[in-house]
């Protein structure tokens, strides 16, 4: 069958069961819009391009599906590329179509023409720009292939216009092979069997896992290696959801903003197990001194991860759910070990640093406090909401006091920090999952990095609800800046933040104002059960502080604000 | 130290650009690079000489390898291997240094490729360390050009071990 570019990037996405995108049309994608309406795939239209890639990120990391989004060529393409690098760094498997200038033109500093495939090598897994409309179909197919498969992560594909217009005979390759990219899946038996020994051998061991084991969709095999043999289990920011956090096991977060319990755990360890996490400075602290008494394994899927930051004694690349498999046969072989009574002191003594240490902050007080109201989210939504964040002191705190019970409920910039994720990432999540109440924990400062997507929730009646910590300040920045900078709040006061329940209304949606304490519960009622789009300004302790910290480049035994 | 790597990558637009953009993103070291077609108009082929410990070199290794475009990479450092080097150099050689750089020149088995009256053009092959022990004869007589390939190196088939 002949078909255009633009028909064939349609019969490609269903192929791969895509049935929705973001976008925002140009003059280089404009056939492909002319085209859109005839195939049955929702298309959302976004107010801005950035809002269209962390919109198929929220929707990506919440459904565990590939996100897809589709822009025009020059701004339209670089406006994605904050988005593109967030999602790298968090390893999400997005797949972006750009438009681009027709061939002839390219590299004739054409009308809206930037060299997109240049500017995102280094955040892309992988990118392509397509010339020749024989290619188009492989490429698409490959495109789909990499991002979801190995360590996840956004693929572009650059489309030129006359490419998209040209026809050709169209077949969907079945199957697909690069020779160049074979993701290795299986644990070696050799390197588990040594793991196991090494726990078993160990008297304080600790699980330290991270969005690697969302990612594998193994917090099941997580949990039932923790429980068969008693170990403690903290998790990264992106492995927040991956281990029941209302388990006796659970340590909390570890690292910079993580408990007491958790840094102490990974500090005092003799052997610390990593399951698909990376190491990465806000987790180590000062890295000499991480887990500095600890044997170490290693299981994570790029090979890459292992032995970048710290040097392991156990490397095992792996996919995290197959690791976590092989290594139970494993442990079952090694020992008739009585787990629960060998690691039962070092289980105990955790247990007496939590309940010594909790996560907590000064309750009394004229003004509402933003941990307050993350744990009045909780209650209220019965822990059942998916949360996504902003980035800063919201985005701690959204850490810190909701408990995560299930994989991919906690949406958030982990390793880019990208300010203004959290709004569009939601929109994204809801329309994944539209009956469950998905929440944007915001600051006033992240808030307004995106909140022309205001119009996109209305437009949709994408229920989604904006929680704004407003505390009048860029919150996080203001924090080192009293603590390390001796309080010259430079460039960090909000003192003309627009009134949000206007502008919430303005754009014809839902807006609450709460200052008082016993407004809180109400009105945060109020707009859960709302059935639109709501932002709820909740005015805050302006100076609150995140705590406990771990000042950069300290070791995780020097935690201030304990 | 200095190691030399073997980079089998496939042949398309934007691969140099790819293995370039690492290195300089993850502030890894390029001494020299060379790149070349292979038999195969598929694949090309680049050597590349880097400095760096242990772990550096395992983490260039890693992170090339992770690049979807290539193929294979071989560190040659750790194999017995044959390197070779190819510099054009213009040297300073009036009539009264002429016979004393023609003699240097005949001991390291340099080629002489041009001549004028006032200097000589030296083509002159081998490894890392005899270019080195050339340039530093070769200097005094006053080097008025001078440009270099790069390393190329192949794997010796015989690997002899240490007796």
């Amino acid at each position: 069958m002949m078909l255009t570019g633009a028909q064939i990037l349609m019969e490609c996405l269903k192929k791969e069961g895509v049935d929705l995108i973001f976008g925002f049309p140009g003059g280089a994608v404009i056939d492909i819009y002319d085209e859109l309406p005839k195939h049955p795939i929702r298309h959302i239209l976004v107010r801005h391009e950035q809002a269209a890639i962390h919109a198929a990120d929220g929707y990506a990391r919440a459904s565990g599906k590939v996100g897809v989004c589709l822009v025009t060529s020059g701004p339209g393409a670089t406006n994605t590329v904050t988005g593109i690098a967030t999602a790298y760094m968090d390893s999400i498997p997005l797949v972006i179509f750009t438009g681009q200038v027709p061939t002839h033109l390219i590299g004739n500093d054409a009308f809206q023409e930037a060299d997109i495939v240049g500017i995102t090598r280094p955040c892309t897994k992988h990118n392509y720009l397509v010339k020749n409309i024989a290619d188009l179909a492989e490429t698409i197919k490959q495109a789909f292939y990499i991002a979801r498969t190995g360590r996840p992560g956004p693929v572009l594909i650059d489309l030129p216009k006359d490419v998209v217009n040209a026809t050709t005979e169209f077949s969907y390759p079945e199957s697909i092979s690069i020779r160049s990219y074979n993701p290795n899946y299986s644990p070696n038996r050799k390197q588990l069997r040594k793991a196991a020994e090494l726990l078993a051998q160990s008297s304080r061991p600790v699980i330290y896992a991270g969005g690697g084991v969302v990612s594998s969709n193994s917090a099941q095999e997580l949990t039932s290696l923790a429980e068969q043999c008693s170990l403690p289990v903290t998790t990264t920011l992106m492995g927040l959801g991956a281990f029941p956090g209302d388990h006796s096991l659970w340590l909390g977060m570890l690292g910079m903003h993580g408990t007491y319990t958790a840094n102490m755990a990974v500090n005092n360890c003799d052997l610390l197990l990593s399951i698909g996490a990376r190491f990465d400075d806000r987790v180590t602290g000062r890295i000499s001194s991480f887990a500095s008494g600890a044997k170490i394994i290693h299981i994570d899927i790029d090979p890459t991860s292992i032995s970048k930051n710290v040097v392991v004694d156990v490397p095992i690349v792996a996919d995290c759910k197959l690791a976590l498999v092989g290594l139970l046969e494993e442990l079952g072989k090694v020992s008739d070990v009585d787990w629960a009574t060998r690691f039962a002191p070092w289980n105990e003594s955790l247990v007496e640093m939590r309940s010594t240490y909790p996560l907590t902050y000064a309750k009394e007080g004229e003004w509402i406090k933003p941990q307050s109201v993350v744990e009045k989210v909780f209650a209220l939504s019965d822990g059942q909401a998916i949360v996504s964040t902003e980035v800063g002191q919201n985005q701690m705190w959204a850490a810190q006091f909701f408990t995560y019970r299930h994989p991919r409920t906690l949406l958030t910039s982990g390793g880019l920090g990208t300010m203004g994720y959290g709004f569009p990432a939601a929109i994204g999540a809801q329309l994944a999952f539209p009956d469950k109440l998905v929440v944007d924990i915001a600051g006033d400062g992240s808030i307004q990095m995106n909140i022309q997507e205001l119009a996109t929730a209305v437009s949709y009646q994408i229920p989604v609800k904006i929680i704004i910590l407003n505390n009048g300040f860029l919150g996080m920045v203001r924090q080192w800046q009293e603590l390390f900078y001796k309080k010259n709040y430079c460039a960090t006061c909000l003192h003309t933040n627009p009134d949000f329940v206007a502008l919430a209304k303005a754009y014809g949606a839902e807006g609450f104002l709460i200052e008082k304490h016993e407004d809180l519960e109400p009105t945060l009622r109020a707009a859960f059960a709302h059935p639109g789009p709501v932002i709820v300004d909740v005015r805050v302790e302006p100076e609150e502080n995140v705590a406990p910290m771990v000042p950069a480049g300290a070791a995780l035994s020097e935690m201030l604000l304990v | 130290m200095r190691h030399v790597l073997s980079v089998l990558v496939e042949n398309e637009p934007g691969v140099l650009s790819r293995v370039v953009g690492l290195f300089s993103g993850r502030g890894f070291n390029i001494e020299s690079l060379n790149v070349g077609p292979t038999l195969d108009p598929a694949v090309s082929h680049m050597t590349i000489c880097t400095s760096g410990d242990q772990q550096i070199i395992e983490q260039i290794t890693k992170q090339l390898l992770k690049l979807v475009t290539v193929i294979k990479v071989v560190d040659l450092t750790e194999e017995q291997a044959v390197e070779r080097e190819m510099v054009l150099m213009k040297v300073g050689a009036e009539d009264s240094k002429r016979a004393e750089v023609l003699r240097v020149a005949d001991i390291f088995r340099c080629k002489v490729v041009d001549v004028s009256p006032d200097d000589l053009m030296l083509e002159i092959t081998g490894d890392y360390n005899k270019i080195r022990a050339v340039v530093a004869l070769l200097q005094r007589f006053g080097v008025k050009e001078f440009v270099r390939t790069g390393t190329v190196a192949m794997r010796r088939s015989m690997q002899l071990g240490e007796r």
